[in-house]
């Protein structure tokens, strides 16, 4: 078959494009599938400072469209589409999308992960409307209010200190009665004035009146019911892989993750998991981007060894 | 066709007064999802002469912003008649994009 690709990348950000690029490098033909633009959770990523070879940093937007570039350099081809069912059974594996079906000899899933939601009755309809997963991009429309900010870990911290800047008061709700986020989170956390704690609390139901108005938190510890009013709510709980698709396809942890090792190679020959999706213990860019050349050295392997 | 840049001066009669669907984004340009979303505007508005694109500066047009209500960006808005059909929010795929015009 003429229209088989060597490689499919489900998913464009650092790993899949990194993967594109060692895979087109080595001549092989490759075909990126991306829903949205290059770089994933990059791309939406302000400032990147743990990427080496930056030494004053770079936007993540801006470091997708490189990596992008980079694979295209060599050939690989980039479609916009969404993948809406995957056969990756067979020596073909086949990715059905709107803008048509492809096929390849081989797949590597880099579909990354997405914000985790609270899962409360109606956090999906006041999305946008009080309910926010992006400080940076939402709190601008806050200045001067009052928010509420659920989380603990980096990302929420760093999130808690993007609000503070610019609403009135930041009230953090946080499971437990410390931190998980790094110690070097925390000082100017402490020194922001701003910011109220409620420790050992979660949010267990949202108040709406045509819009978010206000949630109740309970006290783990004491059982406590608190109402607080405030005019939005921003969630930033850590993140739940894209691995939908594949469910009862590809073995999954329990957490969702693609169960594969360091050699990126899933429960099914020639199927390949790079980056964020895939069961690890360092989720980062340079994380990623390693796994792409792996999947890309195994592929050729794989490939070599299907012809003999 | 092009994008068109919409704001209050030419807001009535570019989108109210449109004889055609208008797909409207409204966008910040340093928001990371309004980045992702921009080329698929781009693409949308050249591929399909039948509606009107336009994209709403937020930090330039807060009237507009505010008459729409967008609390979040991106915020897509698709208009027919002067009316509102849809307003969603959030980084979408081309296909889920095309899906929201009538």
């Amino acid at each position: 078959m003429d229209n088989v690709y060597d490689v499919l990348v489900l998913g464009g950000g650092p790993g899949g494009y990194t993967a594109a690029m060692y895979a087109a490098r080595s001549g092989l033909r490759t075909l990126v599938l991306e829903r949205l633009a290059a770089g994933g959770q990059m791309a939406l990523t302000h400032s990147i400072d743990n990427y080496p070879g930056f030494d004053e940093g770079v936007d993540g937007f801006t470091l997708g469209m490189k990596m992008q570039q980079g694979a295209q350099r060599f050939g690989a081809e980039t479609v916009y589409a969404d993948v809406q069912s995957a056969e990756l059974d067979g020596t073909i594996k086949v990715l059905h999308t709107l803008q048509g079906t492809f096929y390849g000899k081989t797949v590597i899933l880099a579909t990354g992960a997405n914000p985790r939601k609270l899962g409360l009755d109606g956090e999906e309809e006041l999305t946008g409307r009080g309910v926010h997963y992006c400080a940076a991009c939402d709190g601008m429309f806050y200045r001067g209010k009052t928010v509420m900010l659920v989380g603990g870990g980096n990302s929420a911290v760093a999130d808690a200190l993007v609000l503070a800047r610019v609403a009135k008061k930041v009230i953090l709700v946080h499971r437990r009665d410390t931190l998980r986020a790094s110690k070097i989170y925390h000082e100017p956390l402490e020194k922001t004035e701003n910011i109220e704690f409620r420790w050992n609390s979660e949010v267990v139901s949202l108040l709406q009146d045509q819009r978010f108005e206000g949630a109740v938190i309970r006290n783990r510890v004491t059982g406590e019911e608190e109402t607080v009013s405030c005019d939005a709510l921003f969630i930033s709980i850590g993140r739940q892989p894209a691995t939908e698709l594949f469910q009862g396809k590809v073995a999954l942890d329990e957490a969702g993750y693609i169960v594969a090792g360091e050699s990126t190679k899933t429960s099914i020959p020639g199927v390949y998991a790079v980056g964020d999706v895939r069961t690890k213990a360092v989720r980062q860019i340079v994380t990623a981007t390693a796994d792409g050349a792996v999947a890309a050295h195994e592929i050729e392997e794989y490939l070599a060894l299907a012809v003999a | 066709m092009s994008v068109r840049n919409i704001t209050k001066e030419n807001f009535e009669a570019d989108v109210l007064n449109a004889d055609k669907v208008v797909l409207l984004d409204f966008f910040a340009t340093w928001c990371g999802p309004c980045r992702m979303v921009g080329p698929i505007i781009d693409e949308i508005a050249e591929e399909n002469g039948e509606i009107l694109v336009g994209k709403v500066d937020v930090d330039k047009e807060s009237e507009l912003a505010s008459r729409f209500q967008v609390y979040s960006i991106p915020t897509l808005v698709v208009m027919k008649d002067g009316k509102v059909l849809t307003q969603v929010t959030g980084a979408r795929s081309k296909d889920q994009i095309l899906q929201l015009l009538p």
